[in-house]
């Protein structure tokens, strides 16, 4: 299936995520994906060879959970923190290509409040903690009609991190 | 008064993979109704079906968050940049 989305992301950086997911355990972690999306090169359509996961995962900016009120059970990152995280993505030549945070003793699946705050194109990335124990991760990607959140494929690079 | 509307990476894809666009329009108002005229697409993902701008949705013209400003009503001018950018926000329930 030469179009379904996927993502790369070496093993360190998954690990590292699922470190925050413990790190802030029972809370909620999150934090920006920085990385490169071969279908945004101007003139290339998604239907040519593109490479293949066309988006890699080459670094992450970790961010601090602004909900005071039910960090177990929510997060999120203000405008200010979006942008924080793509200059930083800019100085490192890479952008933003999605986010992740943790669920933290739920499973790895978007809820609806995840669908109702997101936009398509980005990689949500979830990682279920289970008693302060990361277990699943999994990725998702919002539809174009905002209606459901279809589920992305991860590889996981085993070599040296970038 | 051409004023400059900033394409987020996610929203390119409904806009014909473009990182901008120009308008001429006194508002911030008017300026995002001009784009989502020209690319309709994008427009569910900036709107609720009631038509306001989506809640974790934020515009800046310039430096400034027009919620702190004149919200949609915000004045633009020749050369301003509107630019849009999420808080991302989420949670297992």
């Amino acid at each position: 299936m030469p179009n379904e989305p996927a993502l790369s992301i070496s093993a360190h950086l998954a690990e590292k995520i699922r470190a925050h997911g413990a790190e802030t355990y029972p809370h909620e972690c999150c934090g920006a994906l920085l990385g490169r999306d071969s279908t945004m090169v101007a003139g290339v359509s998604p239907e040519k060879e593109a490479p293949n996961p066309e988006r890699e995962i080459l670094g992450l900016f970790p961010l601090v959970n602004r909900r005071d009120d039910s960090p177990r059970n929510r997060f999120s990152v203000t405008a200010e923190d979006v942008r924080s995280a793509e200059k930083a993505a800019q100085e490192q030549n890479l952008e933003v290509v999605g986010w992740y945070h943790s669920h933290p003793d739920h499973p790895a699946k978007p809820s609806q409040y995840d669908r109702e705050h997101a936009w398509p194109w980005y990689s949500y990335i979830i990682v279920s903690v289970q008693g302060g124990a990361p277990q699943d991760m999994t990725s998702w990607r919002l539809n174009d009609d905002r209606e459901e959140f279809s589920p992305e494929g991860i590889e996981i690079r085993h070599r040296a991190a970038v | 008064m051409p004023v400059k509307v900033l394409i987020p990476s996610p929203l390119r894809p409904y806009a014909g993979k473009r990182d901008s666009a120009e308008f001429t329009a006194r508002t911030v108002g008017e300026a995002l109704s001009y784009l989502t005229t020209e690319f309709a697409e994008l427009r569910k993902h900036l709107f609720t079906e009631e038509g306001k701008l989506r809640s974790f949705v934020n515009v800046y013209v310039n430096d400034e968050d027009i919620r702190y400003l004149a919200k949609e009503n915000t004045p633009t001018k020749d050369g301003d940049t509107i630019s849009i950018i999420p808080s991302i926000a989420g949670g297992r329930m």
